[in-house]
């Protein structure tokens, strides 16, 4: 387990380190990826040391540590916290379609975000955190509601849970069609919304979304033997010594604080939650405690990639990124599924 | 030692336990009363309420009324986990094709004994290896566990309630996918680890036979309610047998072990024919 963990994580995280320099480096302005390792080994020293300021910055050295570095982290957060998210759902639910889409929670933030780019007067009150706010809100309700309808006496039952989300997300989805029916004028600023991207985000967001990427994931993290029990079965788990119904509350209320936090400051980016934690399995078997995070790590490098792509394919246009990553993902899922498909049949 | 304490006091009792779900009431004024070391069976027609009972026994669910008590204290006096260190449940379930290897699965059974970072005082690795080579899994011990048969899966989970080390173990109808063989095999295993180490069964059988042969005392089940309890050659009456499960066997005592065997008698006469109440679940 341990050598797995090693092995695979090591590699994730050069991954990730080679990735994030690359993509530092691509473009419109061009910067050769030994000015960017200087110029991030120069702004941490400085940083550290508390000498030089902004001012006295060239041009690449802002591109890189003001537009370019706080996306990139933010992609890297971005993917972490969406296939954290995907995986503990997947865990506790059982189910391998659980994620914050099918389960209502994407679809809830959308809603907030339209609603308030369309009856935009709060903007006033909390200027640029307007949406993310509200998405963040909006994301938690709709999983309220769909724990609820996915309840029976109190307790909820994981069969119904999927489909309670498949309600959700159509309901609200209507509901979000009918604010751009509504608003054509301002059709455009929901729609790219909805698309996602994380086009002009700096560093104010990363440093949101830090705090529930760290905690939400540590948590996730100490329940990785839980989950691993859930897949034998909830009442197997139950008399193993697991409070059934209290870790799952907790891991669908760190899932979805998690993954409303991402989605409130990204938009809605599809195929993450699901495909990063199914990728993982195929490496390193079912244990979650290699699972959830290897899948923050990787899908930290999706996202990230997903992102380098959407703003370098067709330059200077960006791509929406929830686009981009429907194209790698949702081809990846098919492949999926034709495998699995195939591995039934030779075991039949 | 508090041994001969304990003996007195049964080491779980119901007290006129009751349970209503949805609007059927399923149990009503069930009371039994564990010995320590003894082999319990429970038998009844589908829908008489057993696997209700076992649910309540174990503490995965609670009785509307009525009390049950664990070693003279009520179960909700108990955490999941100490629950769990003492009262080992097998279902009769097989265990999901979830990737986990057969020791991995088995491992799963020191989880009550570990604390929040998966550590436990002591080592674990022979008790583990101790339990795979005494249910014959360690050849298996690196496979997946979809890669068994059905048998072999019952073995592991038998394995991981193995794991658990309890004091009391319940099978809620353990032998029912499994052929005449494992059966066998299966009762044979539990009946000499309940005799080395002292622990309690309690055993929820659908097949009558095993439960004559295994069991030190039956108690039958019909509609929620305790018919009777007592042993194989106490309960097994034909005309018990009639009354509860609507059709008459024949008899027979066993040529080696001198318990009561049933026999159907077949096609005689339509027996689906005679009334038979059937309950849900």
């Amino acid at each position: 387990m341990k050598k797995k963990l090693l092995l695979w994580g090591g590699a994730g995280l050069a991954l990730l380190l080679l990735s994030i320099i690359i993509s530092l480096s691509m473009g419109s302005a061009h910067i050769p990826i030994g000015d960017v390792w200087s110029i991030i080994w120069h702004s941490m020293t400085d940083w550290l040391t508390g000498a030089g300021d902004d001012a006295g910055a060239s041009p690449y050295q802002q591109i890189v540590m003001q537009v370019r570095f706080p996306r990139v982290v933010l992609a890297v957060l971005v993917g972490a916290a969406l296939s954290i998210a995907g995986a503990g759902f997947q865990g506790v639910l059982r189910n391998p379609l659980a994620d914050s889409y099918t389960l209502g929670v994407a679809s809830g933030s959308s809603l907030g975000a339209a609603f308030m780019i369309t009856f935009g007067m709060p903007y006033i009150l909390l200027s640029s955190w307007t949406i993310p706010i509200a998405a963040f809100c909006t994301g938690l309700i709709s999983l309220f509601i769909v724990m609820r309808l996915a309840s029976i006496n109190g307790k909820f039952r994981t069969e119904t849970m999927i489909l309670a989300g498949v309600v959700v997300q159509a309901f609200f989805g209507a509901i979000v069609s009918l604010l751009i029916a509504l608003s054509d004028s301002l059709m455009n600023s929901i729609v790219f919304w909805l698309m996602g991207s994380l086009q002009l985000r700096g560093w104010p967001h990363v440093l949101l979304l830090i705090p529930y990427v760290s905690v939400g994931g540590l948590v996730m993290l100490g329940l990785a033997r839980t989950l691993n029990l859930f897949s034998l079965g909830e009442r197997q788990a139950m008399h193993l010594g697991v409070n059934v119904d209290r870790t799952k509350k907790t891991v669908l209320i760190i899932g979805t604080l998690i993954s409303a936090a991402a989605v409130s400051v990204s938009g809605t980016i599809g195929f993450v939650g699901l495909v990063t934690p199914h990728l993982m399995r195929l490496l390193v078997g079912p244990d979650y405690r290699l699972v959830l995070p290897l899948s923050a790590i990787y899908g930290g490098i999706y996202v990230l990639w997903a992102d380098t792509i959407a703003r370098v394919a067709l330059s200077p246009t960006e791509l929406p990124l929830g686009v981009v990553t429907a194209f790698i993902g949702a081809p990846f899922f098919a492949w999926l599924l034709i495998r699995h498909k195939r591995k039934g049949e030779e075991a039949g | 030692m508090s041994d001969r304490l304990q003996q007195s006091e049964p080491i779980l009792a119901a007290e006129k336990v009751s349970k209503t779900l949805g609007k059927q009431r399923v149990l009503s004024d069930v009371n039994l009363a564990l010995r320590k070391g003894e082999c319990f069976g429970i038998i009844g027609p589908n829908g008489s309420g057993k696997s209700t009972l076992i649910k309540l026994l174990s503490g995965a669910d609670a009785p509307d009324a009525g009390r049950i008590t664990f070693r003279s204290q009520l179960m909700s006096a108990y955490s999941k986990k100490q629950l769990a260190r003492s009262i080992a449940v097998l279902q009769q379930e097989v265990l999901p094709p979830i990737g986990f290897t057969v020791r991995e699965v088995v491992e799963t059974g020191r989880y009550p004994y570990q604390n929040w970072l998966g550590e436990e005082q002591g080592d674990v690795v022979p008790i583990i290896n101790g339990i795979l080579s005494e249910l014959d899994l360690q050849s298996l011990s690196g496979r997946p566990i979809e890669r068994l048969s059905g048998g072999e899966r019952q073995r592991v989970a038998l394995a991981k309630a193995a794991a658990q080390q309890p004091e009391l173990l319940m099978l809620d109808e353990p032998t029912t996918y499994l052929d005449i063989g494992y059966q066998q095999q299966m009762m044979e295993y539990i009946r000499d680890w309940q005799r080395r180490a002292g622990m309690t069964v309690v055993a929820v059988l659908h097949d009558l036979n095993l439960a004559a042969l295994y069991c030190d005392r039956i108690m039958v089940l019909h509609r929620g309610k305790v018919i009777i309890t007592g042993t194989a050659g106490e309960v097994l009456s034909a005309e018990l047998l009639e009354q509860v499960y609507g059709v008459r066997p024949t008899i027979v005592t066993h040529p080696l072990h001198g318990v009561p065997q049933i026999l159907l008698q077949g096609s005689v006469e339509p027996v689906w024919r005679l009334k038979r109440t059937e309950g849900a679940g």
